[in-house]
């Protein structure tokens, strides 16, 4: 019964303005606040009461690695680094392609980022806080986490070592998180002040209100704001091809087999991108369809997100080529057992292979236009996508690091049973801040999409394009 | 003229862009100097038609963006070649090649700062209220009205005159608003 009130609702809201296939300004507010505002689903709390318990079991698997130590995971010489840096990894990685929609994409004047940038960038923010979890814990001492910071305190007596690239990635990190938070509220801020003017109730316009800061839209407003949206556009863009880098430079600059290449900062960035577009892709697919938004997140996007995907498999492809191709062409003896004996033919050979098989085979697909357009397929390529770049990294630290240079401490890296809910527990964390960010806030910059329409009112072939987008095809005599 | 004091202005409601551009454009040329408009999204040409100045965000980001720059150098010279002096690998106690990382994300960083706080702040935000907020429809604004508001303040500005100046460019609706 609630079902059908809530999708009658929303139905009536949407379809109208559908079926005239030409959304006006207020359609778009209608359609993007609407979500908020319905009363809260069944379906919601089931959704919520799932993530949360896995965030729950994450919680758990914490408590019990402060109480007991580190030894709980499976991490021991030689393989010192475990499914602690490979998820933290992950983690960034997925968040790259928020900043890319949000801030590249925007330099360069794509409009179609508008729908999804807003999604986008609440993904980044929220990969980031799963990312951030495991530096914490990893140290040790997670209560003295504070200290990879330059924080005077009575305890250290001494400072941090600036020249590790273990201290710039806590700070890429640090500002990557605080940038991408302030980047996401300020392209939220108008929006939520057209939550605060629809709000019925005073506890729900209080709330709008304080949180939009009192926006009211003025031209001096707007002035400020496009700057300072430029500006932010302009500062996100080195910042985010910087993160990567930075990680990267943990690995680069050791001394160890595998990791010690110049290759790794482009390889890590694009590969980042490659990871995060996939996971835009697996989330976009299902809320468009849960908040009915398909008309606004159009299969167009879709298929543009699935080409940036087909191209940074490639370079992700062609840099796992590379690397080979050095290993054998510097007749560096540890460089080739490293990459033909450990990771092609080893005793990791499977997880090589499935690396390999995810990243570099399953794209190619997207290179039919039947593939790339096809909803359920592009979902499970994004899957396996993700399931690629998890790999990578697990190949790349467990690879370099399971054969040390004698024998005699030649090891395995097996995961323990903390390792693996921790992991499936930030998977948790990171659906939990999904489910309350799409049900309080606006999923698509409202405000933006409207700017988009009212600029495309101005070219010739506008009336078209919305039609066409509102049917989820391509604009008429668009060129293909 | 007594009651000057408590009014804000004359709201003139506009249906679409072009119009209230439309309505900027004549304001300016009638003579109305303090004029503000407001719109659900930013509009392209806007600021030339009411020739306001140029946005001075950027010079705040710039001076921001160098307070980082200097903090994280002196951070990392201080703290590794004076407090606290440790021969690593034999690394020097600083230099500019390892510095850079840290370097770019603090500029990056309170560039950034500055950015988001210079520009609520050179909007005057957060603020609790606003004459504007008086206006029966100000929640159109946030959806899908175009407002212009010619202020009280404009020595052209006479409640009649104004109401019928605004209904001529097509305003859908107007109404004197509070201060």
């Amino acid at each position: 019964m609630a079902q059908l009130t809530h999708d009658q609702e929303l139905k009536n809201k949407l379809s109208a303005p559908l079926a005239t296939g030409n959304p006006n300004f207020h359609d778009v507010t209608e359609a993007v606040s609407i979500i908020s505002e319905v009363k809260t689903h069944r379906n919601w709390y089931i959704a919520l009461a799932i993530t949360g318990s896995i965030t729950g079991m994450m919680g758990l698997m914490i408590a019990y690695l402060i109480v007991t130590g580190v030894g709980v995971w499976g991490n021991n010489a030689p393989v010192g680094w475990g499914w602690d840096i490979t998820n933290f990894v992950f983690w960034i990685g997925i968040g790259h392609a928020g900043t890319l929609i949000s801030a590249i994409l925007f330099l360069f004047r794509q409009k179609w980022r508008t729908s999804i940038n807003r999604f986008a960038e609440a993904m980044t923010l929220f990969a980031v806080v799963c990312a951030a979890i495991y530096p914490g814990i990893h140290v040790g001492r997670p209560w003295r986490a504070y200290w990879l910071f330059p924080i005077p305190n009575e305890f250290l007596d001494m400072w941090q070592n600036f020249r590790s690239p273990l201290l710039w990635d806590v700070f890429a990190v640090s500002t990557y998180g605080t940038v991408s938070a302030l980047f996401w509220y300020v392209g939220l801020v108008p929006d939520l002040a057209t939550l605060r003017d629809r709000a019925k109730t005073k506890a729900r316009k209080l709330s709008f209100a304080i949180a939009s800061l009192g926006w009211r839209g003025s031209a001096t407003h707007w002035k400020n704001y496009e700057k300072a949206y430029m500006i932010l556009a302009g500062l996100s863009t080195p910042l985010v091809l910087s993160v990567h880098t930075i990680v990267s430079f943990d690995f680069a600059t050791s001394i160890l087999p595998g990791w010690h290449t110049t290759i790794f900062p482009p390889y890590f960035v694009a590969g980042a991108i490659f990871s995060g577009f996939a996971m835009v892709v697996t989330l976009m697919v299902i809320a468009r369809w849960i908040y009915k938004v398909e008309h606004l997140v159009t299969m167009t996007h879709l298929e543009n997100m699935n080409k940036v995907i087909l191209a940074t498999g490639c370079i992700v492809g062609y840099a796992y080529a590379t690397e080979f191709f050095i290993a054998w062409y510097s007749g560096n003896p540890y460089e080739s057992y490293v990459f033909f004996v450990s990771r092609a033919s080893g005793p990791y050979w499977w997880a090589y292979w499935s690396m390999v098989t995810c990243n570099v085979i399953s794209p190619q697909f997207f290179w039919f236009k039947k593939l790339r357009t096809n909803i359920p397929f592009m979902f499970v390529i994004s899957i396996i996508v993700n399931i690629g770049m998890w790999f990578e990294r697990f190949v790349i630290i467990a690879t370099s690091l399971h054969r040390d240079f004698l024998p005699s401490s030649w090891g395995y890296f097996r995961p323990t049973f903390v390792d693996i809910c921790t992991f499936i527990g930030t998977f948790g964390l990171f659906l939990t801040l999904f489910v309350f960010f799409t049900r309080f806030l606006p999923i698509i910059a409202i405000g933006e999409v409207k700017g988009m329409m009212a600029a495309a009112a101005h070219e010739e072939h506008y009336l078209d394009e919305a039609v066409a987008a509102s049917q989820g095809k391509e604009p008429v005599g668009a060129a293909h | 003229m007594a009651d000057k004091t408590t009014i804000h202005g004359m709201v003139g409601d506009f249906d679409s862009p072009d119009q209230l551009m439309d309505a900027i454009r004549a304001a300016r040329k009638a003579g109305y100097t303090k004029l503000e408009a407001y719109t659900p999204f930013p509009i392209h040409g806007i600021d030339d038609a009411m020739s306001a100045k140029p946005s001075i965000l950027g010079y705040v980001v710039v001076c921001c963006g160098a307070v980082g720059l200097t903090i994280a150098i002196l951070l990392q010279w201080w703290t590794g070649a004076v407090a606290y002096p440790l021969v690593i690998s034999g690394k020097p106690m600083f230099a500019f090649e390892f510095a850079i990382p840290i370097i770019f994300e603090l500029t990056v960083l309170l560039s950034a700062f500055g950015a988001v706080f210079g520009m609520f702040a050179l909007n005057g935000l957060p603020k609790l209220h606003h004459p504007l907020f008086n206006y029966s429809g100000a929640e159109g604004i946030t959806d899908d009205r175009f407002v212009l508001v010619i202020e009280a303040g404009d020595h052209q500005f006479d409640a009649a005159g104004t109401r019928e100046f605004l209904l001529a460019q097509g305003a859908a609706k107007t109404e004197l608003i509070e201060e």
